[in-house]
């Protein structure tokens, strides 16, 4: 029996979000006293052996070119295929954009149920129950499995990633899938830049910014400090920033380590996407600024003065 | 060409978060329902757009709910479509309420769905991939754009750190997020259609749940913010340096 983790990889190369579903998946399987196996579909960078620092005891490697499919349906019959072949009682997914295309698939074709957005290692004393965010990230809730294979994809920062596992055994298999149905025409990378959803600091920054052209120094203080930007809504909607940029209820949901929003109210809708964050900066010229409730630390003063003074504190913090 | 478009029904999304029952049911007191904002303002609207341009498009509404959703079909009704479908059941879980629906969209003989990114009150996200599943549909997730061309959907989702086209045969399934159309506001006239048009009750397929919610909880509050004066920044920077431990 075991516990199988599928690695989330985005071209070849393996994700944090994947370290930490290892990291749940293999804390799982001791808790059930079964085998944590790692799942890497498709070509990836690096030896797979490595990832057993996360504590997981074995790495199946599923080889051919329908691992490395562009249709989520494929990816979801090698892994049914791969279900019974290594006797998984459950599967552990990122909820990632993979994850949320691949686990649903997969509980349908099972018939298994599907816990999204989990928080935490489940508890087994009155059934198999998973604790997962729900409202936005306003609440919780304890959801049972019922069924005999428990599909469970865990939200991105969530889980604390293990450290000094020894190597994991690596096995390849070889497994076949129903044609694709899906074709990609074409691939746009919108940028290098960190990812959102993974980046350990977010500065973020909205309407009291008053213009596009005043972004230089919300960059500024995200370079210096190695984080990702992010905006509210209406500064995507105006076009002010790209909208990959936008947190919320309707935008990005992410659960930064560090975030920090500047001239930005608070309205629900926009703590409905940030307020998993760790630690929340807030810097606002209102001192009536919704946001203040929802924060740890607060500035109340004119951007354009403190957010230069922020980037020279960081930059002599770090001795840049 | 035939277009199903599932609509959720959701606290609208300044409601107060509070349970009851010893915290297994979400408190609806006060609560103001509208429909799914990624169903309404994405899907609904792109799909109506489609009608507009191909007006020999049938356009029918889906949601699985009891009759206090009636007026959440009603104004989606008022946007746009020419009927709709109201599986009478109280979903226990995501199984349940995409196993009734992939029932309809079995008989409907539909090219297109459409669903929602995510229902902002569960963030399943998965209910368009479930359907997909149990009807042995493609899928496409996160999509933010949709056209027809030459008996094909062509669909542009989101992947990490960018975007991708792709082509794929009806009937597809597509779920939809911010980029795939403009909200709108439904107008007089709409409103005034929308009561004559079809709601048609369905009674549900028996289908037990995978899944089932046993407590709510709310996170703990917040212990306040730390002030620190304009002046004081790198005061902020030596906080986050040394207590938080974030820089
Ligand atoms: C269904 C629905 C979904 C929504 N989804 C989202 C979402 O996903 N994300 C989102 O962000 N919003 C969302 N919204 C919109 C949301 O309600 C707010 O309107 C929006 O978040 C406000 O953006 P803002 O804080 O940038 O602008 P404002 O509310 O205009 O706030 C600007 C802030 O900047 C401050 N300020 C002004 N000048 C300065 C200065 N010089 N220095 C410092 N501070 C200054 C002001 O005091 C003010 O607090 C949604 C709304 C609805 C109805
Ligand atoms: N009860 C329901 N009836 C009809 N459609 C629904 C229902 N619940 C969810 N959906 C659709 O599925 C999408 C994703 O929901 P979820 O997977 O629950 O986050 C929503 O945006 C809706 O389009």
């Amino acid at each position: 029996m075991s516990v199988l983790i599928i690695i989330d990889a985005a071209e070849g190369s393996i994700k944090k979000s994947a370290f930490e579903a290892l990291s749940y998946g293999a804390d799982l399987a001791a808790q059930l006293g079964v085998t944590a196996t790692g799942v890497a579909l498709g070509k990836t960078e690096g030896d797979l052996s490595a990832l057993g620092q996360y504590g997981v005891n074995k790495i199946v490697q599923v080889n051919g070119d329908q691992a490395r499919s562009d249709d989520p349906s494929v990816l979801a019959s090698l892994l049914t295929a791969l279900v019974t072949r290594e006797q998984a009682t459950v599967v552990v997914f990122s909820h990632s954009l993979a994850g949320k295309a691949i686990a649903p698939l997969l509980s349908a074709k099972c018939k298994a149920g599907l816990v999204t957005g989990a928080v935490g290692l489940p508890t087994t004393e009155n059934g198999f129950v998973v604790k997962r965010s729900v409202f936005s990230g306003k609440a919780f809730a304890h959801v049972r499995i019922d069924s005999a294979l428990k599909l469970i994809s865990i939200n991105p920062n969530s889980y604390k990633i293990n450290t000094g596992g020894s190597a994991a055994t690596v096995e390849s298999v070889l497994l076949t899938a129903a044609a694709p149905r899906i074709t990609i025409t074409k691939k746009q990378k919108s940028s290098n830049e960190l990812l959102l959803t993974e980046a350990e600091t977010v500065v973020s920054a909205g309407r009291g910014m008053k213009g596009p052209e005043n972004w230089g120094m919300i960059e500024e203080l995200a370079n210096v400090m190695g984080a990702a930007t992010a905006c509210s809504r209406p500064v995507a909607d105006a076009h002010w920033r790209p909208h990959n940029e936008h947190v919320g209820q309707t935008g990005i949901a992410i659960a930064p380590t560090l975030y920090i929003a500047i001239g930005i109210s608070g309205a629900i809708q926009h703590l409905a996407g940030v307020n998993r964050s760790k630690v929340i900066v807030v810097i606002n010229k209102d001192p009536e600024a919704p946001f203040f409730k929802a924060a740890d630390y607060g500035i109340v003063g004119d951007a354009f003065e403190v957010v230069p003074a922020f980037t020279a504190a960081v930059k002599k913090l770090k001795g840049v | 060409m035939k277009i199903l478009v599932c609509i959720s029904k959701t606290p609208d999304t300044t409601a107060k978060i509070a349970f009851t029952d010893n915290n297994t049911k979400f408190d609806t007191a006060g609560v103001q329902w509208i429909i799914n904002p990624y169903d309404e303002w994405y899907a609904l609207v792109r799909a109506i757009e489609i009608k507009e341009s191909k007006p020999d498009t049938v356009l029918h509404l889906a949601t699985v709910g009891v009759a206090d959703a009636d007026p959440i079909i009603r104004k989606a009704l008022a946007l746009g479509g020419d009927e709709a479908f109201r599986i009478n059941l109280d979903g226990a879980d995501s199984f349940q309420v995409a196993f009734q629906l992939a029932q309809l969209i079995a008989k409907g003989g539909y090219d297109l769905i459409l669903t929602g990114k995510e229902t902002i009150d569960f963030n399943g996200s998965s209910l368009g991939g479930l359907i997909a599943g149990i009807n042995d549909l493609p899928y496409i997730s996160l999509a933010t754009k949709l056209d027809i061309a030459d008996a094909k959907a062509i669909v542009t989702r989101e992947i990490e750190g960018g975007e991708e086209v792709c082509e794929v045969n009806f009937p597809v399934v597509v779920s939809a997020q911010k980029g795939m159309a403009e909200a709108r506001i439904p107008n007089m006239r709409g409103i005034m259609a929308a009561r004559t048009k079809p709601l048609t009750v369905v009674e549900p397929v028996t289908q037990e749940p995978l899944t089932s919610v046993t407590a709510f909880e709310l996170p703990p509050a917040k212990a306040g913010v730390k002030l620190i004066a304009p002046d004081q920044v790198e005061e902020l920077v030596r906080l986050l340096n040394q207590e938080a431990k974030v820089l």
